[in-house]
């Protein structure tokens, strides 16, 4: 049976979601996200500077992936609210990841007034994704609020620390019945994977992949990490044992007793 | 008269429309959004709206983000 994630009424593959920040140049980043056969990307919304009349991104990015707008940038949620609703008039369709901010050593979001936003654009008919610290409180209120997913940090942004909320995020899965989306400081593919065999049902990487040495060969990385992950997860991973249990028969053995 | 685009002052020809305003600076209306006193204003009112003193005016465009 195929394993499909399913976010507002789409139908999702590749449990890998791809932020397009940082890379080189838009063609590199172009590579990737075919290498990874990312469905889902994020990307910004900034003002135009006149100094350069650069491409649009959104040429590079491959017309079968769905565009989450993030609202990085914003402070309150009335600046997500403005920003979400720019970017959908911009032709980003109605996906938003909310990103509300004021912290910028650690880049940690403000999660109350990101149950706010996601209150205001859930009911405005968008699918919203709210980045979040884990919090089982705040994931609750942001269920209620119409978020169609919560996405939990690994680690603060581009840290690449890896999967360091992982006793919270695992609550948010037992907990939460919306899917479950690890965003932020997975710095390796061995992490993500770790998010996965975990339960969640996703996650988003932007920093790790963009750069890599080689961000086209990394992003495939962390697509075969994701779904290998997936797959153990599925399979029902075997719980930890403190003693040995052989592998091979106890019986038969080639000895005088 | 003077109008706040992207958060900085600047002189444009009294009554200017938007869509001069865009095609002065050579960017193309599909990869922009362009918001007029804090309203969204579609692509195809760019032409009737002429602009007044103080008026602000943010234009945005997609960005690489995560």
């Amino acid at each position: 049976m195929e394993d499909i994630l399913r976010i507002g009424g789409r139908e999702i593959k590749n449990r890998l979601f791809i932020g397009t920040g940082k890379f080189s140049s838009y063609n590199v980043m172009k590579l990737a996200l075919e290498a990874s056969n990312a469905e889902i990307v994020t990307v910004a919304l900034r003002r135009v500077d006149e100094a350069s009349k650069t491409e649009n991104i959104l040429d590079y990015i491959p017309k079968r992936c769905i565009l989450a707008a993030n609202t990085s940038g914003a402070r309150n949620a009335d600046e997500a609210v403005r920003i979400a609703r720019l970017a959908k008039a911009a032709g980003c369709g109605n996906w938003v990841k909310i990103e509300v901010i004021q912290d910028n050593k650690y880049l940690l979001p403000d999660n109350l007034e990101t149950v706010k936003a996601t209150e205001t654009l859930a009911k405005e008919g968008f699918i919203v994704l709210p980045y979040m610290s884990p919090d089982l409180s705040m994931a609750r209120r942001l269920v209620d609020a119409g978020a169609a997913a919560v996405m939990p940090l690994g680690s603060p942004i581009g840290s690449n620390r890896g999967f360091k909320t992982r006793e919270l995020v695992e609550i948010l899965i037992s907990e939460i019945k919306i899917p479950v989306i690890v965003d932020a400081g997975l710095g390796a593919p061995s992490s993500a994977c770790e998010c996965m065999e975990a339960g969640c049902a996703a996650v988003l990487v932007n920093t790790a992949i963009a750069i890599a040495e080689d961000p086209v060969v990394m992003a495939k990385a962390f697509s075969d990490a994701v779904k290998a992950g997936r797959m153990a997860y599925v399979s029902g991973i075997p719980r930890s044992e403190k003693n040995a249990r052989a592998s091979s028969p106890l019986t038969g053995f080639l000895r005088n007793e | 008269m003077v109008i706040k685009i992207n958060g900085r002052a600047e002189s444009v020809e009294k009554s200017s429309t938007i869509i001069e305003l865009v095609s002065k600076r050579g960017l193309s209306a599909e990869k922009i959004v362009i918001e007029h006193n804090l309203r969204i204003v579609p692509t195809e009112e760019w032409s009737g709206i002429a602009l007044k003193e103080n008026d602000n005016i943010e234009i945005v465009s997609f960005v690489g983000g995560g």
